[in-house]
């Protein structure tokens, strides 16, 4: 790791304020993909603003049409949270295949969808679901937040706060994980609220988390495992490497949307 | 350099360290505790899982900075006076190690484990719960059977054994 000097803010205030409008700072979650990068000097921060000691920054809240979840609010607490399994059973049980149970118990949902790793679970659950990110400064719609490889609409000194999940009347997540690292090869989420479909794909795309549009209007007709029959994604913008060429993650989205589909309607 | 404070093995343990030490860093090179290892140093073997606040975690992937205030507790503090945890005699009983690199990470692990789901573990679940502790040598089926022994051990054993939590 690159030298920096430390701060360990205790207020969502005190943090905002550390960071400023430099560049050169960065805020620490839960650190697990964070400290990683950092170790391979992929990653340098002249400052780094530790969240770990601000307790406001976590919890969750229910209300009848919405689940609010704290940015610094741990993948396991999500994972077993009642209010969560409740609300929105999908978020729990996407949240309980982040990673290992070790990273689950550091990681956090601000740090995942503010890093925006292409193969990343969170930021294709906040796209489907229709989730409101509230930072320090503004609200964005998830729709406007996700902007590409490892890019937000986060702007110097805005920091996620919470994100507010709509509760669907279905959801679903089906991810093919990659054999070794585990990440999502290809991960798709599916939420129904009222005439509200959505299906969101992660791990696929060369740009990050993506709408699958097709596959929303397929299952506007109903929204059945059967509508998306014969639907074929196209390869126009997917990732191809050695794990996966964009022919064999195409066809897996398909596959994946199906599965997410039969969750929710099971 | 930042002033760190926390609680080893129910000891407080200070110093004032680089930002950029690492809890595994601070519990070998500090404190003398080399029960803990590093593995792979990119937290996907789990021979450096501890226990902080009560929750398994990477210590190579934490910072030591970041668990000021914590308690944790390391694989040095699982025995006491009266002898081995329940879980260290199950994976001596049950040869669940071979070359022992990693059984600290999947003792750490296992109790973690415990703690969260309880006394009677199924398979399923120990083969699923140790994704993030990798082992080479014996191919899991006598660490998984150390386990499930462990457990019940700890069930025999009652709250005492999670005292130094």
């Amino acid at each position: 790791m690159y030298a920096f000097d430390y701060h360990r803010p205790t207020t969502a205030r005190q943090a905002a304020g550390l960071l400023g409008k430099d560049e050169d700072v960065r805020l620490l979650a839960g650190g697990q993909s964070l400290l990683p990068m950092m170790k391979l000097r992929l990653v340098q921060a002249g400052d780094l603003v530790d969240l770990n000691a601000v307790d406001e920054l976590r919890g969750i809240a229910r209300s009848p049409r919405s689940l609010t979840i704290g940015a610094m609010t741990r993948h396991a607490e999500v994972a077993d949270s009642p209010d969560v399994a409740e609300a929105i059973p999908a978020l729990a049980a996407m949240a309980s295949t982040i990673g290992d149970p070790a990273v689950r118990a550091m990681g956090t949902l601000g740090g995942s969808i503010a890093n925006n790793d292409p193969a990343a679970d969170y930021p294709s659950a906040c796209l489907a679901l229709g989730a409101t990110i509230v930072t320090n400064k503004r609200k964005i719609e998830a729709d406007d937040f996700f902007k590409g490889l490892f890019e937000t609409a986060l702007e110097p000194g805005e920091l996620v706060v919470k994100v507010s999940f709509p509760v669907p009347a279905k959801a679903g997540y089906a991810k093919f994980r990659h054999p070794a690292s585990r990440f999502a090869l290809v991960g798709v989420f599916v939420a129904k609220r009222s005439a509200d479909i959505r299906v969101a794909v992660t791990g696929a795309g060369a740009n990050g988390v993506f709408r699958w549009l097709e596959a929303e209007e397929a299952l506007k007709a109903r929204f059945i495992v059967k509508s998306l029959d014969g639907l074929v994604a196209s390869t126009d913008g997917l990732n191809s490497d050695i794990h996966a060429d964009a022919e064999y993650r195409a066809h897996l989205i398909a596959v994946m949307a199906k599965r997410a589909v039969q969750q929710a309607t099971a | 350099m930042v002033a760190v404070n926390m609680t080893v093995n129910g000891k407080p343990a200070s110093a004032e360290l680089d930002p950029r030490t690492l809890l595994v860093q601070f519990l070998r090179d500090h404190l003398r505790l080399t029960g803990t290892h590093v593995g792979c140093d990119t937290s996907q073997c789990g021979a450096c899982v501890v226990h902080m606040d009560g929750h398994a975690v990477k210590s190579c992937t934490v910072l030591a900075a970041t668990c000021s205030g914590s308690q944790v507790t390391t694989i040095e503090g699982l025995a006491n006076a009266a002898g081995l945890h329940p879980m260290q005699e199950a994976f001596r009983e049950n040869h669940g190690l071979q070359c022992g690199f990693c059984t600290p990470g999947m003792i750490m692990t296992a109790v973690d484990l415990v703690h969260r789901k309880g006394f009677a573990l199924d398979e399923t679940t120990i083969r699923e719960e140790l994704e993030g502790n990798l082992c080479r040598c014996t191919g899991y089926h006598n660490i998984v059977k150390a386990i499930a022994a462990g457990a019940q051990a700890m069930a025999a054993e009652g709250p005492a054994q999670q005292v130094a939590e």
